[in-house]
């Protein structure tokens, strides 16, 4: 009897590069958008993706065939993808962008990695999409979806716990969910999002880094993979929340008892 | 003095014996001087357990004890001045009538310096907080003493300056109080000391003068510069009640990254070669020893580096840079790294970087987290040592050799000798992490330390300074001559003693 061939796991990570989470957002003047000449970095959800797959190959040793990550971007995503490959993934894919093109909405993002995906049948396929939930940025948080949709695959969004069983083309997923956590199985070809509690990034330790420079990054533009990623949304306008006041003092309760009935709050009658 | 010394065993108890013979006769603060107060000063500027409006005692507290409750004084009354004038009127009143004064900030010290000895009348600076100029170009900045050194960062941050000094008590403490304790802190391996940064003062000497050199000049070779006398002297000659310092422009970016080495002997190369490479972006060179890292990652100070990583480092060391271009500043730190990893005789095993401002955060909580750390695995005898960078290790090492030659290293005793500290500036935190605090651990442990200290021509207190807590030790440090000139100083500015007495000087 032939022994059925072993289905080892590819996976993709697609990684976003954002304003980073600690900087303190400016809108421009025009209200149009905000000043992005700051520090940006690895969308977080995206890191605990790369994460998450790395963590993966150390659980499941040689059934993880290959990591691949891949970014839209401007140049400078490329940073992106070298922490991404730091951190342990063995290759990555740059969709470049002109710096000034505006950014991709998630239904471009999802068409042009079903193309990525299609691109890689050849060499083996795709089995597991790992992605954040969101991007920090434009908080859309519909790639993923989105992506399942188009490829008809199965999906498991917001996962906190991933157990994958290579043999059986199948993975356990805890979700968390409004009540609690909920767990689904999936048949592989999967794409699953990341939240918060799945894992904690590891740093990029010295020996990876230089070993990360010398990983391939494939570069290819949209009209590479046939995709148009323009915007269909135009943005009216942005606004900054308001401004917290300031709360005040008072000399006495019938001081304060005042200003509360100045402000239109009145006891409740027993 | 001596005998005072070796029979004291906490600073509490033995603080009332030394001073005793050299306080000064001063009066307390009366009711007849009360109403002088209540004269140049508004009732809500006034806190006084005296009679007839007394303010009950709980009010006086966070004035009487310093923030860790280790030192307690007995004032009856707090003054909080609004203007320099103010400050004038109640110091020349209290000159005339020999009442001692305790100048008081944000009262974050550690050597217990802003407290009052006895019932010292204090003086709180917290309502003389504006800023009175700052100029976007030269980026001077002129403030009242009692701004938060917090609120200055604030205020300078959208005019893309920041301030030459910061440290942990950023949110409490005052400028004023910062330059008469000549802070440390994070920043000085960048930006130099208040010495150099400070460019005048306006303070309120003992007669109630003014004495205003409140310059904006980064020249002024004009003969003596006696500013420098009231930074660092805590306090002792005079009150600041202004200050004018040039802030630097704020770093576009920053970035760190923690590296293991193999041993000890490799700090020095190391920091010679990151500071050739680094050059201007270098803002910090932190050492950490193996023993006080454990300590802090078994206690949850920040996240640990993979035990891969760490396998086999006697030592790690804690790099920051900042610097205007982001790209120029990651490419240098790049190839400093690069060069580290592929050298013949790597001076490192191996380190990591940051690459996202949680785990920027995350390095600098290990090194932040090692005196919580250090409080949480005993109680810590803390030595803050300036010693010659090569002694760091050796300081460590020798105190627990004697330690253990007094067969003090044992349960129940000492459970750790640890040291980290500022390599950058030569300062060295030497914790004794004890099971308690014991007598015969400080008899092994004090003069011992000090005197190990005067062999290698070090300072006995790097930046926290002498207030009352070292003042028996500060000969360890400074000479007879010396000694001799800054009570002569002292003197001379104040010679009824009323500033700040029983402080600095023996």
């Amino acid at each position: 009897m032939r022994p059925s061939a072993v289905r080892l796991l590819n996976i993709l990570v697609p990684v976003k590069r954002t304003v980073d989470y600690a900087v303190k957002i400016r809108v421009n003047p025009d209200q149009k958008g905000i000043d992005l000449n700051v520090k940006h970095s690895m969308n977080p959800f995206d890191e605990i993706a790369v994460e998450e797959a790395v963590r993966l190959r150390e659980r499941l040793k040689d059934e993880v065939k290959s990591i691949k990550v891949v970014t839209i971007g401007p140049p400078k995503s490329a940073e992106t993808l070298r922490t991404a490959l730091a951190m342990g993934a063995d290759a990555g894919i740059h969709v470049e962008v002109p710096e000034s093109a505006p950014a991709p909405e998630p239904l471009g993002v999802a068409k042009a990695l079903r193309a990525i995906i299609e691109r890689e049948k050849e060499k083996g396929g795709i089995d597991l999409v790992i992605m954040g939930k969101q991007a920090i940025d434009d908080d859309a948080g519909q790639t993923g979806q989105i992506l399942a949709g188009l490829m008809d695959w199965a999906q498991a969004t917001f996962a906190s716990k991933i157990v994958v069983d290579v043999a059986k083309k199948e993975a356990n997923v805890t979700r968390e969910v409004d009540g609690g956590l909920e767990e689904v199985r999936c048949r592989l070809p999967l794409v699953v999002t990341t939240d918060l509690r799945l894992n904690e990034p590891r740093y990029a330790s010295l020996p990876n880094i230089m070993k990360a420079k010398k990983k391939p990054i494939e570069k290819l533009t949209p009209s590479d993979l046939n995709v148009d990623l323009t915007p269909r949304l135009e943005t009216l306008k942005v606004t900054e929340p308001p401004k917290r006041v300031g709360g005040g003092k008072v000399e006495s309760v019938d001081e304060l008892i005042a200003k509360l009935k100045e402000a239109g709050i009145t006891p409740v009658k027993a | 003095m001596f005998l005072v010394r070796s029979v004291s065993r906490t600073p509490v108890l033995r603080a009332p014996r030394r001073w005793a013979h050299s306080f000064p006769q001063l009066n307390s603060v009366t009711e007849h001087d009360l109403d002088y107060f209540r004269k140049i000063l508004p009732p809500s500027a006034i806190i006084t357990t005296l009679p007839p409006n007394p303010s009950p005692e709980s009010e006086l507290e966070p004035f009487n004890n310093d923030w860790m409750n280790k030192y307690h004084g007995k004032s009856t009354t707090v003054l909080k001045p609004r203007t320099t004038k103010e400050v004038s009127d109640i110091v020349k009143w209290c000159n005339d009538r020999h009442i001692g004064i305790v100048p008081q900030g944000g009262n974050t010290g550690l050597v217990g310096g802003s407290v009052p000895v006895k019932d010292e009348l204090i003086i709180s600076l917290a309502n003389m907080s504006k800023v009175r100029s700052f100029d976007d170009v030269s980026g001077i900045l002129v403030a009242d003493a009692g701004c938060i050194l917090q609120s200055l960062s604030d205020y300078l941050a959208p005019h893309n300056y920041v301030f030459p000094l910061d440290l942990g008590a950023k949110g409490s403490c005052q400028i004023g109080g910062n330059v008469s304790t000549n802070a440390g802190g994070l920043r000085l391996l960048r930006y130099g000391s208040l010495h150099g940064t400070v460019l005048g003062l306006e303070v309120v000497l003992p007669d109630g003068t003014v004495l205003d050199q409140l310059t904006s000049l980064r020249k002024d070779n004009t003969g003596y510069d006696l500013k420098q006398l009231f930074i660092g002297s805590e306090g002792t000659l005079g009150i600041v009640t202004g200050v004018s310092i040039l802030t630097a422009p704020a770093p576009q970016a920053t970035n760190n990254v923690m590296l293991a080495l193999p041993k000890f002997e490799n700090v020095l190369p190391l920091f010679k070669e990151v500071k050739r490479q680094l050059s201007e972006i270098l803002s910090a060179f932190e050492f950490i020893d193996r023993r006080v890292y454990d300590l802090a990652i078994k206690h949850g100070q920040g996240r640990a580096l993979d035990a891969e990583e760490t396998e086999g480092a006697e030592c790690f060391v804690l790099v920051e840079t900042s610097g205007g271009n982001r790209e120029h500043d990651e490419q240098k730190l790049n190839s400093l790294l690069e060069s580290l990893m592929e050298a013949d005789e790597p001076l490192i095993n191996t380190g990591v970087l940051a690459t996202s401002p949680a785990q920027f955060a995350s390095l600098w909580a290990i090194r932040e987290g090692l005196t919580e750390a250090v409080s949480k695995e005993g109680k810590p005898y803390k030595y803050d040592i300036s010693v010659p960078l090569q002694k760091f290790q050796e300081v460590v090492d020798i105190t627990r050799e004697h330690l253990r030659s007094e067969g003090l290293m044992r349960e129940g005793a000492v459970r750790h000798v640890v040291g980290y500290g500022h390599v950058g500036d030569g300062n060295l935190h030497l914790n004794v992490v004890a099971d308690a605090y014991t007598p015969e651990v400080e008899a092994a442990l004090e003069p011992f330390v000090y005197e190990l200290v005067a062999k290698y021509n070090g300072s006995i207190s790097a930046e926290h300074g002498i207030g009352v807590m070292k003042t028996h030790a500060l000969h360890y440090s400074k000479n007879a001559v010396s000694i001799d000139w800054m009570k002569k100083i002292k003197q001379l500015f104040d010679p009824n003693g009323i500033i700040n007495p029983g402080k600095v000087l023996p």
